[in-house]
């Protein structure tokens, strides 16, 4: 069989990697520079059959798509920093409810409306602490047109798995890149779809042991009644005001990380063997990283390159053997010092950490990490 | 021992006593739903119960349908993605006068224009009651809340006629006193196709009844027995007769394709059949 090999920008494989997964909802509000998303599923959900509901906002869309998801859809929204902003407290609904769906954010210059058609990566943050309340985060960072399409399929795969939104933290720089691409053929990636509940609907609890991560959940509608809420409740889903039960659903919630870490985290190295310095990077910014670091080697400078493609949770144990292990670390990101802060966390070695940062609209050099590269070994 | 016709469709065993206050309307509205939903003979698993934030809104918690108790204002989002996924469900919202007409204006308006096939019921007591009497879209100008104190200085809205501008299928009201009425206007709308709105004058005695010195629960239902009139009476009299009153009845009834399937005919037609 021939290859299908496409050019393809990173927004336009997000949407093909949803199809790939099953998503048969798309339901959003049109916004730059996330908009071909969303124009994308206009034109092919329903020719799979799936359905495509543009809103009347952002609060609205992932709304629609939590509800078609209580009713058993692959669902997903996609957005940008200010429809971002005005879907946390749905987020944070759908990780107290455990409703699976994928979030994509095409992250733009902000604050407020900022820089509409210029990225940034400077909603990472947002991301992990945009809506009130202890709660899970998964987010996947994209750093390719074909990493987008791979990750918007593990975001699904995962979503179904650990029964919760799982943002892809895409930005316009990748989101509007154009390169090629193969496209996965049928059945080469692993899709991963919940499984259906065996008991009977008098035996069945929706939030019952076990179904945390990985176990059965019905969709209403199926014969299995249940309640969902965003008020604390019980492992029927009714609310609840007793410590025992409220304790029990926090830990539940805080099991989906803490009892799954090595599952979730996905760290790529290049280059990292022999390296002295580390550079710690991830989406837009880190295909300049990568481009420096070769050029480094080149004139034959000890780097290597980090690339987390899981940044929440957060790589903590990865970090902090590579911040043992080098002298420098330069952590180069398209924000004032989000991903600078998580390393300044982690760093209990005090080594050397050097940030290179760009936030005036316009993308992070390979010269630019490259400098921080030579200055740091003279 | 013989059953409350209504127990069938409750979770007695789970989630009661209910939050609600003796003398809230909101109670007479379910057991009208109920009736409504077992004249129709509909299964309890065809059923889903979307609400949002309020005191209406727990509803869901208590009657023994698929269930989803959402974020303020936010019901109907929820539920068009219900039915947008699954259109063989009958999808019912319930919602308040705050949790629909203010932080959730912009979801009812467009899901009238839409035409989403839904039911929405609107419990209007005219007051936020899960915060403790606040004034709302629905609170009559001059009328006091906790908010205030020296009477409201803001119109309200009338939910139907905003509905019907906005292009629902069917818009009616009824109110807490005539239950029968009620049930046979929560009846017609569960059939209809496309959007419909009942809206259900509630009272509350605990907030809106106090602030307002309307008496006791069975005062405030004996004021609606004496100042509502159906429509088709109103119809006939002339207008200062009317004003001040309470109209019940259906306001706006016509047939619409709905959304869902407006949508199914995208799909055949993407798929080039």
């Amino acid at each position: 069989m021939n290859k299908d090999i496409r050019l393809l920008q990173g927004n336009e494989a997000c949407a093909l990697g949803a199809l790939y997964a099953g998503c048969n909802f798309f339901g959003g509000y049109p916004i730059t520079p996330s908009t071909e998303i969303a124009e994308d599923m206009a034109l092919m959900l329903p020719k799979k059959g799936g359905r495509f509901i543009q809103m009347e906002d952002e609060i609205a869309g992932i709304g629609t798509i939590l509800g078609a998801a209580a009713a058993g859809a692959k669902a997903m929204t996609a957005t940008s920093g200010p429809g971002f902003s005005l879907m946390m407290e749905l987020l944070g609904y759908g990780c107290m409810a455990e409703i699976p769906c994928v979030i994509v954010n095409v992250q733009r210059g902000g604050p407020s409306t900022g820089l509409p058609t210029k990225g940034a990566q400077a909603d990472m943050m947002q991301a992990r602490w945009g809506t009130h309340g202890d709660h899970p985060t998964i987010a996947l960072c994209p750093s390719s047109v074909e990493e987008s399409f791979k990750l918007t399929v593990k975001a699904f795969n995962l979503a179904e798995k650990f029964r919760m939104p799982v943002i892809l933290l895409l930005d316009e720089f990748i989101g509007h890149m154009r390169e090629k691409m193969e496209m996965p053929a049928p059945g080469e990636l692993e899709l991963y779809t919940h499984p259906q509940p065996t008991v009977s609907p008098a035996e069945y609890t929706h939030y019952g042991d076990g179904s945390s991560v990985g176990g059965p959940y019905a969709s209403m509608g199926s014969g299995y009644r249940f309640n969902i809420t965003g008020l604390t409740h019980d492992q029927h889903g009714f609310p609840t005001g007793r410590s025992d039960e409220i304790q029990w659903k926090m830990d539940r919630l805080k099991d989906k990380i803490e009892g799954h870490r090595a599952e979730l985290l996905e760290v790529d190295q290049e280059f990292m063997d022999d390296a002295e310095i580390a550079v710690f990077s991830y989406g837009g910014a880190a295909r300049s990283a990568q481009q420096a670091i070769r050029e480094a080697r080149a004139s034959g400078i000890k780097a290597g390159l980090v690339r987390p493609t899981t940044i929440w949770p957060f790589p903590d144990k990865a970090l902090e053997e590579i911040l043992r292990k080098v002298k420098t670390m330069i952590v180069a990101e398209i924000s004032q010092g989000q991903l600078l802060g998580e390393i300044q966390r982690l760093n209990q070695t005090h080594t050397k950490v050097v940030p290179v940062q760009r936030y005036d609209g316009e993308m992070l050099t390979p010269n630019e990490v490259l400098n921080a590269i030579v200055e740091v070994t003279k | 021992m013989r059953m409350h016709p209504s127990y069938e469709m409750l979770r007695p065993g789970k989630k009661f006593p209910h939050v609600w206050c003796p003398g809230c309307g909101h109670g007479i509205v379910q057991g009208a739903i109920i009736r409504a939903v077992q004249k129709l003979g509909w299964s309890r698993d065809e059923m889903v119960m979307v609400s949002g934030i309020g005191c209406s809104s727990r509803m869901p918690v208590y009657v023994d349908f698929n269930s989803l108790h959402t974020a303020h204002g936010r019901a109907i989002a929820f539920a068009t993605g219900v039915k947008l996924h699954n259109p063989k469900l009958h999808v019912i919202v319930i919602t308040g006068d705050g949790d629909a007409l203010a932080i959730g204006g912009n979801h009812f308006i467009h899901a009238c224009r839409r035409n989403a096939d839904l039911t929405v019921i609107l419990m209007n007591n005219n007051i936020y009651g899960m915060t403790g009497g606040q004034y709302s879209p629905t609170t009559p100008i001059g009328k006091r809340a906790s908010t205030a104190p020296y009477g409201t200085a803001e119109r309200d809205f009338d939910p139907c006629a905003l509905a019907q501008a906005a292009g629902a299928a069917f818009t009616a009201r009824g109110v807490a006193y005539n239950a029968l009425e009620l049930e046979k206007l929560i009846e017609t709308a569960l059939t209809k196709k496309g959007f419909s709105l009942v809206e259900a004058i509630s009272p509350c005695p605990t907030l809106y009844g106090r602030l307002n010195k309307e008496g006791s629960a069975v005062k405030m239902l004996q004021w609606q027995k004496a100042n509502t009139i159906n429509i088709k009476a109103a119809e006939k009299l002339p207008m200062d007769q009317v004003s001040g009153k309470i109209v019940t009845g259906i306001f706006h009834d016509v047939e619409t394709i709905p959304y869902t399937e407006i949508y199914d005919r995208i799909i055949r037609k993407a798929q080039g059949k």
